[in-house]
Formats: structure tokens, sequence, C-alpha cells
């Protein structure tokens, strides 16, 4: 209410609309870059070393099992991580930067 | 991906073929329930945006079931399945591309896709480009992705519902093709929406309870599953095998499948079907989770298969292994619960090839008849229009693509739509989602690029002229042209964009981005 109102170029040119922005998209790519690093991660492993996983870890469970059952797990919590940040962080900001909208 | 689906064996050892009352009963039910939906949903479908994106009134975990339906396909339940059941372990590595696309979307698309575009993702690439060029090129895009996927599906559903319920290869296309033309013509999103929902259900819940049964067998040990398909068919069952040997075609089919995944213009274009991007945001967190779940089911029911109907019968009916997990349906819970699974995966087959359809017409009416030929300019009712005759005219197209590769090796065709998906939309739409400088001749040369690329690639590949011409060697060594042909859409939009620069188009990126950020402005 007490905030002066801007127009929409100058929160364009605002740094608190920028720094929103900037940060999105590093939270995106951090993560983005997480799930390409596990993923082809394991695709090399599984192309260059596969004794590794042969590995048994249980009587006859192999360590390839957890380990490919473990990346759905985490394909899943990252996406969860990050809804997780948008639905705290980024909305709210969201919502100030448009209440200043005249 | 490359799953076949082609059932020309004939059953031997099981009621698979015959016509069994449970299976043609639910699937009856099923039918009668969609079209009623359909029937309701169509009074609600009026207007564009209900007709495109069911009014913007999907939540976001009922779009997250959506999409997990429409990404669930009966390739994915019956052929992961036998390749498990087959092939052991390997069958999980490909789940596993299939699923981590999914965060990506998440990450890069969803929120920018649903604050900037109406109904396709054309949409979003040509909001601050020209029109005319991008419209085409991405329509030409959509469709081959489109169509490609479609064959691959009608000429698995003929296959599979011959082996399921015995009936007539033809008659089966034209069912699954009328019935799904049914739904999208005159329940649109909406009708659409739900079928995909029901479908999603089904098929989680049948396959949950698949499981059940199975492992009861092994007192609900996995450990004694797994210990019974060692001893059985060896360790080597339980570690990856010969599926990936050559680093660069797992880098290659890793690409492909995930990020054609982002391009796939059915998923892309459920996101406009929630009311703002918090709820697309949301959708995909669901989604994923189903999807992730439904991929450790089928891992399981392979290898409960293995375990109890054994390989050797699988193999038997089907080489692929592709009647591995209704074969585990009629062991563990006899020839009603096959019926059920059975029905399940008509069901599958019918809202995947809905879902696919819908976005085909949407292609043809928003992008190519309001903004190609009408510039622009179109009233509502004409849009619709057109919107309803492209609709009946895929429904047409795909009965007939169904009867003309009856019997053909299509497998390769869903590989090709992911290809083509990576390679031509995501690149394209990623771009003028977040490079400035991205102009209309890049985002031209990108997406007819990666679709050219694609296309001669596969057909230069050891998919095409080793698996089905017969060559000794391929041209091209990798099995899919993903690595290749993504690569040179990235870079040919890059060097054109920054060739010939389109200063109003980078004026406009700023400007948009109140919209794409905060969404203001969304439709």
């Amino acid at each position: 209410m007490n905030q002066p109102l801007q127009t929409p170029h100058e929160i364009l040119e605002s740094p608190d609309f920028k720094r929103l922005v900037k940060k999105r998209w590093s939270v995106s790519l951090v993560l983005t870059c997480t799930m390409l690093i596990v993923y082809f991660g394991f695709l090399l492993l599984v192309a260059f070393n596969k004794q590794v996983l042969a590995t048994r870890i249980g009587e006859y469970t192999t360590l390839a099992i957890p380990i490919g059952l473990g990346i759905i797990l985490f394909a899943w919590v990252l996406t969860g991580i990050y809804v997780f940040w948008a639905n705290n962080h980024y909305d709210t900001a969201v919502e100030n930067l448009k209440n200043k909208i005249s | 991906m490359y799953l076949s689906l082609l059932l020309q064996a004939t059953p031997t050892t099981s009621s698979l073929g015959t016509a069994n009352p449970v299976s043609i009963g639910m699937f009856f039910l099923f039918v009668a329930v969609t079209l009623y939906i359909t029937y309701w949903a169509a009074k609600k479908t009026k207007t564009g945006s209900e007709f495109y994106a069911a009014g913007r009134s999907i939540s976001g975990f009922q779009n997250g079931l959506a999409l997990a339906g429409d990404y669930m396909s009966a390739a994915s339940f019956l052929g992961i399945a036998g390749m498990v059941a087959t092939k052991g372990y390997d069958g999980l590595i490909y789940s596993i591309g299939f699923l981590v696309g999914w965060p990506l979307i998440m990450f890069l698309i969803a929120e920018p896709l649903r604050n900037l575009g109406k109904y396709t993702f054309a949409d979003v690439v040509a909001f601050r480009l020209r029109q005319r060029p991008i419209r085409i090129v991405s329509s030409v895009g959509s469709l081959m992705t489109i169509a490609f996927y479609l064959i691959a599906q009608m000429v698995g559903a003929g296959g599979l519902i011959k082996t399921l319920f015995g009936l007539e290869y033809e008659i089966a296309v034209v069912v699954v093709g009328i019935v799904m033309t049914l739904y999208v013509l005159f329940g649109g999103m909406i009708a659409t929406t739900w079928v995909q929902i029901i479908k999603a259900v089904l098929l989680l819940s049948g396959a949950t309870v698949l499981v059940l049964l199975s492992l009861a067998k092994f007192g609900f040990s996995p450990a004694a599953l797994l210990e019974n398909v060692s001893t059985t068919y060896g360790q080597e069952m339980l570690s990856p095998g010969g599926y990936i040997t050559n680093p660069f075609d797992a880098l290659s089919l890793g690409l492909a499948l995930m990020l054609g995944t982002a391009g796939l213009p059915h998923i892309l274009m459920r996101f406009y079907t929630v009311p703002d991007a918090k709820a697309a945001r949301k959708s995909v967190f669901v989604a994923t989770g189903f999807i992730g779940y439904f991929y450790l089911l089928t891992f399981l029911i392979g290898f409960s298969a293995m375990a109890l109907v054994g390989k050797p019968s699988i193999e038997a009916i089907d080489k692929g292994g592709n009647m591995a997990a209704l074969l585990l349906a009629e062991q563990t819970g006899g020839t009603a619960f096959l019926g059920f699974i059975a029905a399940v995966a008509f069901a599958t087959i019918l809202a995947v090839v809905a879902g696919l359809t819908l976005s085909g017409a949407s292609s043809i009416s928003h992008d190519l008849y309001v903004h190609v030929f009408k510039k622009g300019v179109s009233d509502e009712k004409g849009e619709m229009k057109v919107a309803r005759r492209a609709t009946v005219a895929l429904g047409i197209l795909s009965i007939l693509l169904g009867l003309v590769f009856k019997g053909q090796n299509v497998a390769f065709m869903v590989g090709l739509a992911f290809s083509i998906a990576a390679s031509a939309n995501f690149p394209a739409l990623l771009m003028s989602i977040i490079w400035k400088r991205f102009t209309t001749k890049g985002a031209v040369w990108s997406i007819a690029t990666g679709a050219i690329l694609s296309l001669v690639l596969i057909v230069l590949s050891p998919t095409i002229m080793v698996d089905i011409m017969g060559y000794e060697e391929a041209i091209f060594p990798l099995k899919n042209p993903a690595l290749v042909s993504m690569s040179g859409a990235f870079l040919m939009g890059i060097v054109v964009s920054l060739l010939q620069p389109e200063p109003a188009a980078a004026a406009k990126f700023e400007s948009e981005k109140l919209r794409t950020y905060l969404g203001v402005g969304a439709e």
C-alpha cells in the first residue's frame, strides 16, 4: 500500500526484478546440470565400467539395481526441490513485484 | 524406443488371442464411460480456449495425472516390462532415459511456456519473432513428430488388439481411429484430459495389483524374486548387459529420450490446461512421481514375468517379450485379471492417440490456419471449424496409415519421433525462451536442420540400414541421430542468429520478461 507504484518499464529495470530472474536461472541451471551429470554419469558407467555395477551388494542384488532405481527417485526429488524453492521464494518475490506495477 | 509391438506370433499356451468376456466387458465399459464423458465435455466445449486448453480449468494434480497418462503408452507398459523379462536389467536403463527428461521440462520450459503461450508451443517460439515463417516450420516439426508417433501407436494397437481379443487387425485399427476421433472432435481437451486421467489411474492401479500378486509368490520379498531370476537365468540378468556398448550410442539415445520428452507437442500442449505457472510446476512434480513409480512397477513386472512365466514361454509368444505383462497377469490372477490388464492396455492406446490427434489438430488450425492463412486475424468460429475438420482428417489419416503400415517394422518410428522432438522442437523452444538474440531466421534454420538431419541420419543409421534393409553396415554409425541432429540444430540457430541480428526481436525479449517471469498478461 505504501510502496510507490512503478511503471512496467521501471519494474523491468529494477534490481529486484533482475535479481529474481538471475536467481531463477541459477536455480534452474544448477538443478539441470545435476540431473545431466547424474544421468550421463550413469550411462558412461554402463558403457565403460559394467563390472562396478555388477558388484553384489546383497546375496544376489547388484549395485546396479539401487543405482538405477535411485536415479528415478533422485529425478523426482529434484523436481520436488524446485517446487519447494519456487513456491516459497520465487512466488513471494513475484507477488511483491506484481503489486508494485502501476 | 525400439520396442516392437508387431505381434504376429500366434499364442499357443495361453488364452491370449481368444475373445475373453472380461476383457471385452471391461473394454466396452471403458469406451462407454469415456464416450459419456465426451458427451458431457461437448456441452462445455464451445470456445477455442475450451477446445484446445480445457478452459484452463484443470488443476495441477489432475494435469500431472493426465501428463503421466499421455506419457505412459502401451509401448512403455508392455515394451519395457517385456525388455526386462527377456534381457533383464537393460530394460531399466531405457526407462531411466524416459524419466529424466521430466525434471528438465520443469527447470527449463514449463513456466515460461505456460506464461507466454496460448495453445501450442509455437506460440512461444513465435512470440517475438515473425509469425508466418515460425508457424510454418514449427507446425511441420510438430506434425512430423506426431505423425511418426501416431503410426507407431496405430500399428502397435492393431497388432496388440489382434493378440488380445482375437479381433482382426483392420477392424481394431478402425475402431481405435473412430473412438479417439469422437473424443477429440466433440470433447476437445476436456474429454481428452479426463480420458488420460482415467487411463492413468487404471494403468497405475492395474500394474500395482499385478506387482502385488506376483510378489506374493515370493513372500513379498523382492530379494527372493531376484534370487529366483539369478539362479534360473544367471546373475548377469541383474546388471547391465549388451544393450549399451558404444558410449556415443548411449549419449545419443540418452539425449533423444531426455530432451525429446521436452519437445513432444502433445505433452507441451497440456501445460495450457492449467490456470497458471504455479499449477504447471506442480503438474510436472506429480507427473514425474507417477511416471517414476510406473517404471518401478514395470521393472518388477518384467522380473516377475521372467521368474514366474519363464523367459522361453514369453519369447515363444513374442520375440520382443511384449506379452510378458499379460502372461504374468494370466498366471497370477487368472483369465479375469488378464482381461482387465488387456482392457487397460487398449485404453492406454486410445488415450495416447487421442492426445496426439488433438495436438496435431491444434497445430493445423491454430498455427497454420489462423497464423499463416489468415495472417493472425480469424474469428473463433472459423478457427474451431478448421480445428474440428483437422481432427476428422487426422482420424482418417491415422486409420489409413495404420492400414498401410500393417506388418511393417515401425518400432523405429518412436525413436525417430523423439529425435525430431529433441532436435527440431526443443532447441528452438529453449533458445526462444532464454536467448535474447535469437532471430526468426535462426529459428527457421534450427528447426529445419533438426528435422532434416533426424530424418536423413535415421535412414542412414543401423536402425534402418542394418535392421530393416539388411545391409551389413550402416553409413551413419549411431542408432539414434539426436547427438548430431540436435547439436546441428543448436549450432545452426546460434550461427544464423548471430550473422543476421533482428533488433525488433531482441527488443521484445526485454518487454516480454514481465510476462515470462511474473505471468503478467498471461492467458
